[in-house]
This record gives C-alpha cells, structure tokens and sequence, in this order.
C-alpha cells in the first residue's frame, strides 16, 4: 500500500499544495453544488430568479435610457439587446466577484474545522453565478428570437470573453476575499464597487459614446470595458463598437492582478483560521 | 513504527489589546501601516499586545496502533495541538512528520448545511472529511442505518431533532477509513447510548491497527478506550505515559477542595449585566467526631447572587459533576419572580448519598425556566472522604452515589439435616 506522508512545518508553504487542490476537485465539485442547490430553497419562484433579475433591470434601463433619456444604441442593433448583452456579462462577473470576495468568510465553520486547499472555497463560489449566466443567456436568446436577430460567426468567440470576465472576477474577487477575513469593511465596500462599476461599464449605453472623447484613454483602463465590449461583440455579430486596445487592457490588468492575488492568497492563507 | 512524530512544536498568538473602540477595521489599517497586511501585523500607536503561547516545545511519539488520550483543562492546549495536526492551523516552529491518512474529527457534522438533505449532507460531510464518492457510496447504506435515519434520508437536516443530527455527523466519520483518526471531544454531545456505541465503534476500528489521537474531558472514556495519554497543562506537555498511571496524575495535580467562593461587589463579581454572583459556599454538616467530608456527610450548597432586572422569574439550576466530568445529578429550583437584589439559594444534599471522590459543583442561573442567563461553572470543588464500618472489605466502593437503602434480608426457612 502507499505510504501517505506529510510534513508539518512553521512557514514552509504545503509542497504539494497544487496537487492537493487537484485531487481535491470532488470536493471542488460537491462544494459547488451545495452552493448551487441551497440558492433558492425555500424560495416559490425559484430558479426563475436568474431569469426574473436581468430581464426587470433590462426594461428598466431600456426604458430609462432609451426613451427618456434618448440614448443612441450602434447602428443596427436594438437598444434593448445591447442593454441585455452587457447585463447579462456584467452581472456574471459582479456576482462571481461578489461571491468569491466573501467565499472565504462565509465559510468560516470550514476554515476552522477541516483542512483543504482554500482556493477550493473561491473557485467553488463561481458555480452559482455560472448557473445563472447561462440562464441569462438563454434569456438573451430568447429575446434576440422576438427582435428576429440572428448572430454569426462572431459568436465562436463569446466563451473567450466569458472566460476572461471569469479570470477578472478571480483577479480581483481572490484579493478581497483574503482582505475580508481580517477587515469585514469588505462586505460594505463590494455592493458599492458593483453599483460603481455597472455605471463606469459601458452596459446601458454604448462605448461609442466615449470614443474620440479626451478621456476614451483612461475609460479603457478599466478592465472591464473590453471584456463587455468584446462580449457584446461577439453576441451581436460584430456589430457594436470595440476598441481592441481596451481588450490588451482588460487581459493584461486581469493577468497581472490573477498572479498577484494568487500569491498574496497563497501567504496568507494559513493565517485564515487565526484571523477570522 | 511511530506514524506522527511531533518535534519541538510551539505555537505563538500575539493578542491585540486596542484603546477604544474598533477592532480589526479597515481604518486600523490605513492608519497603521499597509505592510501589516502582508506580514505580521504591525504595531499602531494604541495598540498593547500580549503574547500567548497555545502550545510550547512539545515532542512526543505515536506509534502505529497506539490509543492516545490527551487530557487537561480547558485552555491547555489540547485542542490547538490537533488543529495542528490536522493541518488548519500552522504552529509557530516546529515540525511534524505523519505517515498514513488522517482524519480530523474535530466537530460532529462538518460543513452540514441545514438546507440540505440528509443525504446530501453525507456526500457533503464525507467529502469535506477527505472520503472519495465512491467511498461515500458504498458505506452509505451502514451509515444510514447506523445513525437510523433511514425516513429522513431526504428531509432538509435543519429539520432533524439534536440527536439524529448528531448521530448522522458521527455515523459518517465512523466509516472513514483512515490510518490515523483525530477526534476532539465528540463525546461531549449525545446520549449516553450514543456515547456508547461510538466508543464501541472507536474501539472495534482501533482493533485493526488504526491509530486514534482522542481529546477528552471524559476521564472514563480516555481510561475506556486509551492505551496512553498526554497531560497538559498550560501548553505544555507535562507527563506521558500509560492510561492508568497520566490520568492518577492528573487526577492528583487538579483534586483541590475549594469550598466557598465570594466577591464583594457586583463590579468585580463574575456574572454579565443582567446577574452577577456574589458567594458560593458548600456547608458541611459535620456529624459530630468529624472533621472533614466523608460519605456520611450532609451538606448544604450556599448561592447568592446580585439580579440587575427589575422583575424576572428566576430559578436555579444546580449541576453536580464527577471529577471525570460526568453529571451526578441536576437540581432545580422552583422558579419564582424576584426583583433587582441579592437573591440567595440554599441545596441540600443529604448524607449518605454521594459515593467518596472529588465533585464540582455548577449552579446555572435561569430565566422564564428556559433561558440560561449565567452558569457559575466549576464553582466549588470538593472531596467526600471514604468512610465504613462493620466492613472488613476495603476495595474502592464502586458507584456515584453510595446510598443507604433498605435492605432486609431474613432467614426463611432453615435447611433441615436428613442424615
């Protein structure tokens, strides 16, 4: 039989802590349906939530900006459509990062109680908002049938920008997480983060409206500029507007915080039980 | 072959003491220095710290198979030392060296969700306690039946009663199938049946060399199961050995008779802002020739306490414990409303009831029969004496309690002797 055999030591990160996390993955998997069948217990509408929340938020803003404020959508794709597309990608990512920054604390009877790799708790709080995404974009799809728009090719390359949107939430999800377990100022600051970004993105309105502007060089800084962008793009056959210099932004920002955020994670982690 | 081998393991916490209010909040931390974050915490001009050292240079060796009870107060160290084992917490310095699987027990039911099934919540349980689904799968059936929730497989856990919780947590984590088994205190919760057939299951797995690291405030069931035990005290080891020989060790260091307790005012007196005590006190009542408490002693138990509401309905609840932990018996008084003041209540235990060993005494302050507003914990501590005569025998007497019941024996008929 094998000998299992294992060090404990003071300060010496877990050698075989990636390859732990690799066999952990049907925990990985388990953990993430727990999240998964728990969301809507005891709630009548139930999934229908995910389907309820982005559809309401889209004729708002459809009606807000598009009737009373009279904003132009780009030529040639309804304005409810553009809304939708960048709803639907936005609220993917807020709430993969909403949920990964809190992953650590909201599972403290965890961190106190049993060992496992702790990335597994961030990576298992994407599940959920994965769910939804994909209920929203049957939405999408469904609305997209009603305005009789069909997508093309483009659409190959809508999982790139999900993906990407994905990586964002962890870059930047992973560094709250670990900051939330000492300073609970966190769960305060990430609603307003959210409320924040959903005005900085270009969701209710169209990135166009910014191209050529003094400012157009900051805006697509944000890194989520070029992942909306892109992945309106690609849904609405190429035919919004994106400036392909926000997306060497949006990957490179979104790399760079990932690796960072993996390194502060992996450092502190081991103090998780004590501080939280 | 020795499968954990624990060398020189210490393990540090530095206790922030902060003026004001405000602990561990963000602005802490920018006012302080952002490199806190990152490593160890900084000081801020407000902050005092104190250092703490949960464990300290502690070796010791398990062999393969071996039983071991860790025994000692609250507050010793016992329960770090197998956080550290189990990986979750990091000591300070030191190293250990585990050969084999472990299995950390360190609370019944990890990680159940209430929302979920029973049998969701075994997949999710075993998981987390390092078992493969596979696994899962094939012990589940045994472990249904042996928690016996078979009609609530799929009825959310939040709806189960305390024990058939319980018993679900401490079913799945007996059919783990480690080679080291760690478990903390499992048998503090439960019934005594279950406490039972856990100890038997603990025992059967522990026949088949798996080896068993086990916390308890149970002496009995350390002597039951353990081959050998670890006394600590204060963090540090203080004596290992064979069951028998650690536990009359501990037994002797802890045995201090303290019969009355009191505080002057409120403010100094242990309590919290609805009730505080003022004195507990065990009067004996010696029989005349005696001078200290044997098992022919009546007693009575003193409790005054100050009640800070202006009118609540008050009883208390008094809770004798063996020296092993175990409850004796409970008694409560009739609860009655009482103003804010100094409320006193006296117990009598009668003579010829408690059997000779060391007792603790506990009295629970109670509102509204139902909410426990303050347990005075561990309040007296003290010894009833061994005493008998027209005895030639002089084993220990076996029993809690040695009472003195009727017992008439007569001669019925005599035997007649046919030669």
């Amino acid at each position: 039989m094998r000998i299992h055999e294992v060090t404990i030591q003071a300060g010496r990160p877990e050698r075989y802590y990636w390859r732990d996390l690799w066999q952990s993955r049907e925990l990985l998997y388990i953990l993430s349906v727990r999240d998964i069948s728990v969301r809507y217990k005891q709630t009548a509408l139930g999934a229908s939530w995910s389907l309820i929340r982005p559809l309401a938020t889209m004729l708002v803003m459809a009606f807000v900006f598009s009737v009373v404020a009279k904003l132009r959508p780009d030529p040639g794709v309804p304005y409810s459509l553009m809304v939708l597309a960048g709803i639907t990608i936005w609220t993917f990512f807020s709430n993969a990062f909403t949920q990964i920054s809190s992953s650590i604390t909201s599972n403290a009877n965890l961190v106190t109680k049993v060992y496992f790799p702790r990335l597994l708790m961030p990576l298992s709080a994407v599940a959920v908002s994965l769910v939804d995404f994909l209920i929203a974009l049957f939405l999408f799809v469904v609305i997209a049938i009603v305005y009789k728009f069909v997508p093309d090719w483009h659409i190959l390359l809508m999982p790139l920008f999900v993906a990407l949107a994905l990586l964002a939430a962890f870059a930047f999800g992973l560094f709250f997480a670990v900051i939330n377990v000492r300073f609970r100022d966190v769960a305060q600051l990430i609603p307003f983060l959210v409320q924040v970004g959903f005005y900085a993105c270009p969701i209710a309105y169209s990135s166009a409206q910014v191209s050529g502007t003094w400012y157009e060089k900051y805006y697509i800084m944000n890194p989520m500029v070029g992942i909306i962008d892109g992945f309106r793009w690609s849904l609405l056959g190429g035919r919004t507007h994106l400036n392909p210099q926000s997306l060497v932004y949006s990957v490179a920002i979104s790399l760079v915080c990932l690796l960072l955020s993996v390194i502060f994670f992996r450092k502190r982690e081991s103090t998780f039980v004590d501080d939280i | 072959m020795s499968v954990i081998t624990v060398e020189n393991i210490s393990k540090h916490y530095i206790i922030d003491h902060k003026r004001g209010k405000g602990t561990n909040s963000l602005r802490d931390a920018i006012t302080g220095t952002v490199k806190g974050w990152f490593g160890s915490s900084e000081a801020t001009d407000d902050v005092t710290h104190e250092e703490f050292w949960a464990l300290r240079d502690v070796n010791f060796t398990v062999e393969q198979g071996d039983r071991v009870g860790i025994v000692g107060h609250n507050g010793a160290g016992k329960s770090t030392l197998l956080k550290i084992l189990s990986k979750i917490v990091e000591p300070t310095s030191g190293s250990v060296r585990i050969k084999g699987r472990v299995a950390s027990l360190l609370e019944v039911g990890t990680g159940f969700h209430p929302e979920l099934t029973g049998r969701e919540n075994i997949y999710l349980n075993g998981s987390l306690l390092g078992m493969r689904r596979d696994e899962i799968r094939k012990a589940f059936d045994e472990i249904v039946s042996f928690a016996g929730v078979e009609r609530f497989l799929d009825t959310p856990v939040k709806r189960y009663s305390s024990g058939m919780y319980v018993r679900l947590g401490f079913a799945i984590s007996a059919h783990l199938n480690p080679e080291i088994m760690i478990v903390d205190e499992v048998l503090a919760v439960g019934d005594a049946d279950f406490q039972k057939k856990s100890l038997g299951k603990m025992r059967d797995s522990s026949a088949s060399g798996r080896t068993i690291l086990f916390v308890s405030h149970n002496l009995t069931a350390v002597q039951a199961l353990c081959n050998k035990t670890l006394y600590f005290e204060k963090g540090q080891l203080l004596e290992q050995g064979e069951t028998n020989q650690v536990v009359a060790s501990y037994l002797s260091k802890v045995s201090r008779t303290r019969l009355r307790r009191e505080w002057d005012t409120p403010e100094e007196a242990p309590g919290n802002d609805l009730v505080r005590v003022h004195r507990m006190e065990l009067i004996p009542d010696y029989p005349a020739g005696t001078t200290h408490i044997d098992v022919r002693t009546p007693m009575r138990v003193k409790f005054e306490f100050w009640s800070m509401m202006d009118r609540a309905n008050l009883n208390l609840s008094l809770h004798l414990y063996s020296l092993t932990g175990e409850c004796i018996f409970n008694v409560g008084s009739e609860s009655t409303a009482y103003g804010k003041g100094l409320i006193q209540g006296e117990c009598t235990i009668p003579g010829y009831f408690l059997n000779d060993g060391t007792y603790t005494i506990s009295v629970m302050i109670v509102k509204d029969t139902v909410t426990p507003l303050y347990n005075m914990e561990e309040g007296i501590t003290f010894d009833v004496e061994d005493f008998r005569e027209g005895v030639a025998w002089y084993g220990k007497w076996p029993g809690y309690v040695r009472p003195q019941f009727p017992f008439r024996v007569q001669a019925l008929e005599p035997i007649i002797d046919v030669r």
